[in-house]
């Protein structure tokens, strides 16, 4: 039952980009009022299944790779649910939905969705651990979103060569404060999310810490180098994408090391 | 009722043939005299046009007799430029001029507000009936649609209008922009008078010669600087336009390298309107600079009017529904003064309201 919701979800984010793909093929390349509202359908399905599968398990859905993947897909729609609209980024949700696509998609074809054999204690502190730096990764996931239009726009500024997406996307300059922004949101959530590890009541695996740290890190040194004026905002923008690329193989290493039997 | 339209455009006459044709302001009360119930006059710089609604045919001579300003032997020569569509195909000429499809640039804006003074001007004369009532009500709404629904107006398509939308495509606002002009030439002036029309409050002026550089400032709210000191000011500005007549590029990637060190995360948009050019071509290539020059600029207006071209089929499409409707909502009345359905309504159009100054 809660797949159905999930599948029923996913048909609305693709209709989002199918009507993107139509719309770029015809040359007019315009947000409207479609694409909102199918990723705000597609984000509706996606809560309702993460609240039955919530209740079922009787702790936050975060128990395998094929959970982890929906609630960063769940958390990237909420974010652009409250960032597109405010920062004047409603095309943002064009280049949103394939992102969810991706996710969701994998996540139902890929045989990741195991069950665990006995039902998992609920820890509070884990819980909310887990559920905030995946929530740090929804705007890490839009920061690299708002990347790839920053550089699409940047390009087209520089060749001189400007199609139709060049008169829909938001200036440079609006860009880069988004981009801004949503690096200091991700960051200041992971790191709340990474304190909160520390309080699980439980050690943390090895790698798992030191993924955690390395993502933590990578985040920070773009930061840095933005405040200090060292990083272009090209550069930060083409760091966005392959931190979230990095981020993204990272936390699929955590969650899979996690699931590995432990050695006797 | 019989819908027409007779008149000549760009597309068939001459700018000499249109001034012949011009028309005056009593061309509406001639029209109805002539045996027009409705008619109305629509004069731009690329056409002239009479759209009437009558009961007996007016003949195409009869119209451009009317509508020439002095005559002479050469009228009935020129009177084969003009072109004339009636009922449906009247219709679909009309929603056409109005979503700017049949003008000189393709998708520009201006002729929809020159329709509708017409339409006034006539309304207000009593020469506009119910019959022209409903179709150019029905024309403005197309003409909004069109515009919503299709990027048949996007981008510029004049070098100075170009430089703007490009600022404000890297800037977005541009109230809080620090302008620079460097060398004081007409096509400056008017990408400046631009720029101020879209927000600029900082704009600074320099020329070799100071009095020019004063004059310029004055003319458009700005200040004037000395030609010695534009160097130091490129580390403030945002947006650069230069025009000088120096035989030797004034900026070159190093000169300028040193210009806007620390300034990484603001860019710099250069407009470079000198032919020699002021700016080396390789500046384009660093970091947060965007180097425009003239031929660039008109490459992009070039590009933005292909653009417009490439949505006129998505524009037709519309314009090709609204022609069915509203010949059909004509023919189920059978004439004009039936006031319009609730749909019509929806379409744009309202009853005649001739209560009104």
């Amino acid at each position: 039952m809660d797949r159905q919701f999930l599948i029923v979800s996913t048909i609305c984010f693709f209709a989002a980009v199918v009507r993107t793909i139509v719309a770029l093929r015809a040359g007019i390349f315009r947000p409207g009022q479609f694409n909102f509202l199918a990723i705000g359908l597609g984000f509706i399905f996606q809560t309702a299944f993460l609240s039955i599968r919530g209740h079922a398990l009787g702790r936050c859905p975060l128990t395998n790779l094929f959970e982890v993947f929906i609630f960063v897909a769940w958390s990237v729609a909420l974010i652009y649910m409250v960032v597109g609209p405010a920062y004047r980024l409603s095309l943002m949700g064009a280049f949103t939905a394939p992102l969810v696509v991706l996710l969701q998609g994998f996540a139902l074809i890929a045989p990741i969705d195991i069950r665990h054999p006995v039902r998992l204690p609920a820890n509070p502190w884990l819980e909310f651990h887990a559920s905030i730096s995946l929530v740090a990764y929804g705007a890490f996931a839009l920061a690299c979103i708002a990347g790839v239009m920053y550089l699409v726009q940047e390009r087209q500024l520089k060749t001189h060569q400007l199609r139709s997406v060049f008169y829909h996307l938001p200036p440079l300059t609006d860009l880069f404060a988004a981009i801004t922004r949503l690096l200091w949101w991700g960051f200041a959530l992971y790191t709340l999310g990474l304190v909160s590890g520390f309080f699980v009541g439980q050690p943390l695996p090895y790698v798992q810490m030191v993924c955690a740290s390395a993502v933590w890190l990578l985040y920070a040194a773009i930061l840095q180098g933005r405040h200090l004026r060292r990083l272009a905002p090209k550069h930060v923008a083409a760091l966005c994408i392959i931190g979230f690329t990095a981020a993204l193989t990272l936390l699929w290493g955590i969650t899979f090391t996690a699931q590995m039997p432990s050695p006797p | 009722m019989n819908l027409f339209c007779v008149g000549l455009s760009h597309h068939t006459a001459n700018v000499e043939t249109r001034e012949r044709f011009a028309g005056h302001a009593e061309t509406d009360c001639i029209l109805r005299a002539a045996g027009c119930a409705e008619a109305l006059l629509l004069t731009t710089c690329n056409r002239v046009e009479v759209y009437g609604a009558s009961e007996e045919r007016v003949s195409t001579d009869e119209i451009a007799r009317c509508l020439v300003r002095k005559v002479d032997n050469k009228t009935e020569e020129y009177a084969l430029a003009f072109y004339r569509y009636e009922d449906t195909r009247c219709v679909q000429h009309l929603f056409r001029v109005a979503s700017g499809l049949d003008s000189m640039v393709v998708g520009e804006s201006e002729i929809l507000g020159q329709a509708k003074k017409a339409y006034e001007s006539a309304r207000a004369s009593g020469a506009a009936g119910p019959c022209l009532h409903r179709l150019f009500q029905r024309a403005f709404h197309v003409a909004k649609q069109v515009r919503t629904h299709t990027d048949i107006t996007r981008g510029s398509v004049s070098v100075g209008s170009v430089a703007v939308d490009l600022a404000q495509r890297i800037f977005g606002q541009l109230g809080n922009c620090k302008v620079l002009v460097l060398g004081a030439g007409e096509t400056s002036e008017r990408t400046a008078r631009a720029l101020v029309s879209r927000g600029v409050t900082d704009l600074r002026v320099s020329n070799r010669s100071s009095d020019r550089a004063e004059e310029l400032a004055r003319l458009v709210g700005g200040q004037a600087v000395r030609f010695d000191e534009w160097p130091s000011q490129c580390r403030e500005i945002d947006i650069l336009i230069t025009s000088t007549s120096s035989e030797t590029p004034l900026l070159t990637p190093e000169n300028l390298s040193a210009m806007l060190r620390n300034r990484v995360d603001r860019p710099l948009f250069i407009i470079d309107i000198a032919v020699p050019r002021d700016v080396d071509p390789s500046v384009n290539e660093m970091e947060a600079v965007y180097l425009y020059d003239i031929d660039s600029l008109q490459s992009v207006a070039e590009q933005s009017l292909a653009l417009r071209r490439q949505q006129i089929a998505a524009a037709e499409a519309i314009i090709t529904e609204h022609v069915a409707a509203f010949g059909k909502s004509i023919s189920h009345r059978l004439d004009c003064n039936a006031p319009p359905s609730t749909e019509d309504r929806a379409l744009g159009e309202t009853p005649l309201r001739t209560s009104e100054s």
